[in-house]
């Protein structure tokens, strides 16, 4: 398949790569996907709980490189965002920006979700919680 | 010896035709263009005796005769006609298959159509090394097996099936037996007296030769098989498969099967040379990569490996400019990750991470130096940016018994 030159410059530059204290009580992490499914996606955002602004965003993907891509892309575009601005992205607006085709679409999905999640993990250590739109999944410690 | 780029590591797909092979060819597009059917001019008889000459190579590869050879336009047809030709032939006698579930879809599929024209179809489960268990194999045959097809070698995993010891055990029943040779045929050793095959397929492209020209291996005696034919027409190749003749194909064919013969035993030791020094060097670099199938019953030049925590296709985008092949969902247009890794029992976690390198006659030690200075920085720095590995190597997490929750 030929990848676009944007999900070819995150692949090879990816953005943000790296994890935040998950125990911090101003980050947030989501957590989505599932390694028998090909990808896992773990974004993670700083979020000032005065402004409510995404001050920093780090992710670490298991996935195709479309999955990479849009989750690198993810970061940069919350990055600077109040939690609302972030939560009105949409896969679609991944899609585009990055040329995937329909079978990647997924991948965008995945991405959007990660975004959620990882919001409403912050929310909820702020007290905010409300029902949880995608969970993270738990690690089951065995 | 610098190397040229991109590397081709994906011989299990396709070879690149062997300039020999295509010397040979020429001719039959040239001068020799004649209709190998013609029976009454030069032209017909030049491109007949390069046709019969190329029979009588496929069959000096195999230990057949060139009587024995019915040309087709591949293997996928070989498969079909050795398949259903059989099944429509011996109705009578019975209607239950057996095979096993790591064929190529060119035998799976075709079985499957069987299946819904009143067909039984037994499909083997095979053991965790690929391979099948011969009780298994036995124990499913019954007085209505009128065939049994299992392939000689994987093309994923390049695990070679117990075929001289098939061999026996279908002839003591009485039942034919077919077998997929294409990826075994000129790498090791297939010999249809010792094997006790009564239909191989065979095709040209897997052993560099041209695309879209193969053969069937049909036994005349001890036992003789008949076959329905799938193609009617004028009769060509004893009435099994009409249509005209693709002589330069064909005569690329035969070449091919003799360059093999001459060539395969050193062939052989070079390329598993090559493949034990690429395994080596990957595999003594990065913990966590997984051999899938057996390594000793195993095709020379393959192998396949699962690197943990790197999904598959992600992994060939870093290696863009080496070809080959994974067995990742994401490559596949299903996004179902590959059913012979399946059916090994890999877990689909690693399934998506596995890479098949396919080496051939083409490759050299410099490429394979390369290829794996690329594998092994490439899966490094995925590790870095895999949230998989960070969980595992840093928090201690077993990822395998994490509670996911797939939407
Ligand atoms: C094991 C096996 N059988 C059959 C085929 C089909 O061969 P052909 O491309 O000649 O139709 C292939 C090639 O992909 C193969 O690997
Ligand atoms: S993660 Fe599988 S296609 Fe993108």
């Amino acid at each position: 398949m030929a990848y676009s030159d944007k999900v070819i410059d995150h692949y090879n530059n990816p953005r943000n790569v790296g994890s935040l204290d998950k125990k911090d009580k101003n980050v947030g992490t989501g957590l989505v996907g599932a390694p028998e499914c090909g990808d896992v996606m773990k974004l993670q955002m700083k979020i000032n709980p005065e402004t409510r602004v995404i001050e920093e965003a780090k992710f670490k993907t298991f996935g195709c490189g479309s999955a990479i891509a849009s989750s690198s892309l993810a970061t940069e575009w919350v990055r600077g965002k109040t939690v609302e601005e972030a939560l009105a992205i949409k896969n679609t607006d991944i899609v585009r920006e990055l040329s995937l085709p329909p079978v990647k679409i997924h991948c965008s999905v995945l991405a959007e979700d990660a975004i959620k999640a990882a919001i409403s993990d912050w929310k909820q250590k702020a007290g905010e919680s409300k029902p949880a739109a995608v969970e993270a999944a738990t690690p089951a410690h065995s | 010896m610098a190397v040229k780029l991109p590397i081709y590591f994906d011989n299990h797909a396709t070879t690149q035709v062997d300039p020999r092979v295509v010397d040979a060819m020429l001719p039959y597009f040239n001068e020799k263009f004649g209709n190998a059917a013609s029976r009454n001019h030069a032209f017909g008889w030049s491109a007949e005796e390069g046709v019969e000459e190329a029979r009588a190579q496929v069959a000096r590869l195999i230990n057949a005769t060139p009587k024995e050879i019915v040309i087709t336009s591949g293997a996928t047809e070989s498969d079909n006609l050795a398949i259903k030709g059989v099944a429509a032939m011996y109705r009578e006698k019975g209607n239950h298959i057996i095979t096993q579930v790591t064929e190529h879809k060119a035998v799976l599929d075709t079985c499957k159509r069987l299946e819904k024209e009143g067909y039984e179809v037994t499909y083997l489960p095979v053991e965790k090394d690929g391979r099948i268990n011969l009780d298994d194999l036995r124990r499913a045959i019954t007085p209505k097996t009128i065939l049994i097809t299992i392939m000689y070698a994987n093309n994923e995993i390049g695990v070679i099936q117990p075929i001289a010891e098939i061999g026996k055990i279908a002839k003591e029943k009485g039942i034919f037996f077919h077998v997929d040779g294409v990826q075994a045929i000129g790498k090791v050793p297939v010999d249809v007296q010792k094997d006790g095959i009564d239909l191989l397929s065979i095709s040209a492209h897997k052993l560099y030769g041209p695309k879209g020209v193969g053969a069937l291996y049909v036994r005349r005696k001890n036992p003789r098989v008949q076959l329905t034919a799938l193609i009617d027409g004028g009769g060509h190749e004893r009435g099994m498969r009409s249509g005209t003749l693709n002589v330069p194909g064909i005569v690329g064919l035969g070449k091919a099967c003799d360059l093999c013969r001459e060539e395969m035993a050193e062939e052989s030791a070079r390329l598993a040379g090559l493949r034990d020094r690429l395994k080596n060097g990957i595999m003594g670099k990065l913990d966590e990569t997984f051999i899938n199938g057996s390594m000793e019953h195993r095709l020379p030049h393959n192998i396949n490996i699962s690197f943990a925590y790197v999904e598959g296709e992600s992994l060939l985008m870093g290696i863009n400019d080496i070809a080959v092949s994974s067995g990742s969902a994401c490559t596949s247009a299903t996004l179902e990750p590959s059913y012979v890794l399946k059916a090994l029992g890999v877990g689909e976690d690693l399934a998506h991470t596995s890479i098949r390198f396919g080496l051939g006659r083409f490759n050299t030690i410099e490429e394979v130096d390369y290829v794996t200075d690329r594998v092994v920085e490439t899966v490094e720095r995925l590790r870095e940016l895999s949230p998989l590995y960070e969980m595992a190597k840093e928090e201690g997490v077993d990822v395998s018994k994490m509670n996911w929750k797939t939407a």
